[in-house]
């Protein structure tokens, strides 16, 4: 167990440095120049754009820039946006929000998601499980920004129940309607994974025996059945929680929440190589720990896959 | 207010001698898309408390379906109990409610399954499966649960069971998974056990132990004791009484060396006929032509008599009833009862 986890924290390492590189590449050959881009429409003055760009090291080679920009990295130091910021601070800003509403999401997904999807699958065929696969393929092919207006036509514009976009970036309780819109996707896959996962173990032999042993209903379902169930359903959420991590761009674009995905987007439209690669470097990070937790996860629902 | 299990105690008291579980007349079909399959039709049979009754008969005969409805584990639908009682220390138990029949599933009658490894949960220890019977049924604590499961585990002679009882299902042997289930049955000394043909999966040498302790725990447990199988050689040394079943009926009842001895129904002798014997080495081996019977269109009359040689018109147009089997000299034998119009030509042919 103990070896398993250093050998996987040792993998990270050459996927850490793959996938920075890669980012770092793809900034770079983004079409534009980013210096030039400081001055908006009007023509810069070419020694200004000289010195500016001698100033950001971004008239070094790029393999030069690269073992700079890790070489900082590795002492913690995330460099800095073009107009003089921390990078760090940009992303202790905007992690903390999007932490929140990731998390969020992540609950809401698990709980209503696994909920529907047992009540579907103990009473499959019926309408409870009839109604369910409707309304998750009907989640499914919604695409997010679809739901996102939606949401905000009926709950903040007809009902007024919430203000249209997010005021505060740390307010939970305005960070809810965004964080339904974001988990919404993954509670229909969460739910047809579940479901599906029930059906299929509710008929297998130690449920009878469970039966047979005279458990109440209750707790066969709740021992028996959901632990075995729930290992399909562990593997995506481990995976997805990765995804709502990076992948609120959307969502947080629509309410104005200022996490990860607002930052990122902006600092990709404003070619910040330094701060589209340390968001990435945290992403990659969480994205790698989901992963670990969920493998040794694994080994605590299905005690049959050891680690060695 | 008084449980059902005292009621059933009570029962018991006021009546001995009634049998431990009597099933009457069970009637067991099952919706398919292609039509209702008759898959049990008229059963009838007894155990006592110490008894040892063998069902015996190919897939599909309906033995498995019997005990999963006397244990309540049969899955309705797509199943339908149509008609018959079950009755156990004199309750039927049709009648109860479902929370009455859970309280004696596991306490008054408990059952062994095939395949050990997949009737027990792989995600849990065996030690907390054996465990919970105690937790749930009698109200113990997780430390008496599983002091109570290494007590379990060495009775049915596991070994280091102190030390196994945290073990997982698959890191079990497969008679060693087998004596897991026959201590989970044993658990709570229950009255009765049904045991679903539980040493099909397992090697030859290891069914004999695994047969052995199970009939060595009936005895001293003095519990009655079903025991469904279609190995006829499993049965003979531990079972009183056999019960052959074909195409949901139960074609002939006999005490277990009589049968062997002299069947009275063709389709029993056919079974004993197909078991290999050295003593017959480089002969053939007998095999009953034909195939069981689709339980969406038994034949008229007898179920078998496509497959009899003997069978005549009567056969073919008659469902036979169980009839008491007499000796030559006309008196009744004991125990003994055939479904077969030929039966004294079978017995004494």
């Amino acid at each position: 167990m103990g070896r398993f986890v250093a050998r996987r924290l040792l993998q990270m390492i050459p996927v850490f440095l793959g996938t920075t590189f890669l980012i770092f590449m793809m900034v770079r050959i983004l079409p534009g120049d980013p210096v030039a881009a400081m001055w908006g429409d009007k023509a810069p003055d070419p020694a200004q754009l000289a010195a500016f760009t001698h100033k950001l090291g971004l008239d070094l080679p790029w393999y030069e820039q690269y073992f700079d920009y890790m070489g900082k990295l590795f002492t913690g130091n995330f460099g800095e946006t073009m107009a003089g910021r921390q990078v760090i601070d940009v992303i202790s800003e905007a992690l903390p929000v999007t932490i929140r509403l990731a998390l969020m999401a992540f609950a809401i997904e698990i709980v209503f998601g696994v909920g529907i999807g047992l009540l579907a699958g103990l009473r499959r065929g019926k309408f409870a499980d009839k109604s369910t696969l409707v309304f998750t393929l009907i989640l499914i092919s919604i695409p997010v920004p679809v739901l996102g207006y939606l949401f905000q036509t009926f709950f903040a514009d007809q009902l007024k129940w919430v203000t249209p976009t997010v005021q505060d970036s740390m307010n939970l309780g305005q960070l809810l309607l965004p964080a339904v819109v974001l988990g919404s996707l993954s509670l229909a896959y969460v739910a047809r994974l579940s479901r599906t996962s029930i059906v299929e173990n509710i008929r297998a032999d130690y449920i009878r025996t469970a039966t047979a042993k005279g458990l109440p209903r209750r707790k066969i379902i709740g021992t028996h059945l959901l632990r075995n169930s729930m290992i399909p359903v562990v593997t995506f959420l481990g995976t997805d929680l990765g995804a709502l991590m990076g992948g609120a761009i959307v969502t947080e674009g629509i309410f104005n929440v200022k996490g990860v995905g607002n930052a990122l987007f902006r600092a990709i439209g404003q070619k910040e190589g330094a701060t589209v690669v340390g968001f990435v470097v945290v992403l990659v990070i969480v994205y790698l720990v989901a992963s670990l937790i969920v493998d040794l996860l694994y080994a605590v629902l299905d005690p049959r896959i050891r680690y060695a | 207010m008084t449980t059902v299990i005292e009621k059933a105690q009570a029962t018991d008291r006021l009546v001995p001698g009634t049998p431990l579980l009597e099933v009457r007349d069970l009637h067991v079909e099952f919706k398919t898309k292609d039509g209702i399959a008759k898959a049990v039709n008229g059963v009838n049979y007894s155990v006592s408390a110490g008894e040892t009754l063998a069902v015996l008969g190919e897939s599909g005969s309906g033995k498995s379906v019997t005990a999963q409805t006397i244990m309540g584990i049969l899955d309705m639908p797509p199943g339908r109990i149509t008609s018959g009682e079950i009755l156990f220390r004199g309750q039927d138990m049709l009648k109860m409610s479902n929370e009455e029949r859970r309280k004696l599933r596991g306490r008054k009658i408990a059952m062994i399954f095939q395949d050990a490894l997949s009737s027990l949960n792989p995600v849990l220890s065996v030690g907390y499966q054996l465990g919970e019977m105690f937790r749930v049924h009698e109200g113990a604590s997780r430390k008496e649960a599983k002091a109570k499961a290494i007590e379990l585990m060495d009775r049915v002679r596991i070994p280091a069971a102190k030390q196994r009882v945290g073990d997982y299902p698959h890191q079990f042997s497969g008679g060693m998974r087998q004596r897991i289930m026959i201590a989970m049955a044993l658990a709570l000394e229950p009255d009765l056990i049904i045991a679903d043909e539980p040493t099909t999966a397992l090697d030859v040498t290891v069914q004999a132990q695994v047969m052995d302790l199970l009939a060595e725990l009936q005895a001293e447990y003095h519990m009655g004791l079903i025991l469904i199988t279609h190995d006829l050689g499993v049965v003979a040394d531990v079972a009183d009484k056999i019960a052959v079943m074909y195409a949901g009926r139960i074609v002939e009842t006999a005490p277990v060396h009589e049968l062997y001895a002299n069947p009275a129904h063709p389709y029993t002798e056919g079974l004993l006929r197909s078991i290999p014997r050295l003593d017959q080495k480089g002969q053939e081996l007998y095999a009953i032509q034909g195939l069981p019977p689709n339980l969406l269109k038994v034949p008229a009359g007898c179920a078998f008599n496509p497959r009899c040689d003997k069978a005549t018109d009567l056969c073919r147009s008659e469902i036979p009833a169980l009839h008491q089997v007499l000796d030559r000299d006309g008196a009744e034998l004991a125990g003994r009862k055939s479904a077969c119009h030929l039966w004294k030509e079978t017995l004494h042919g």
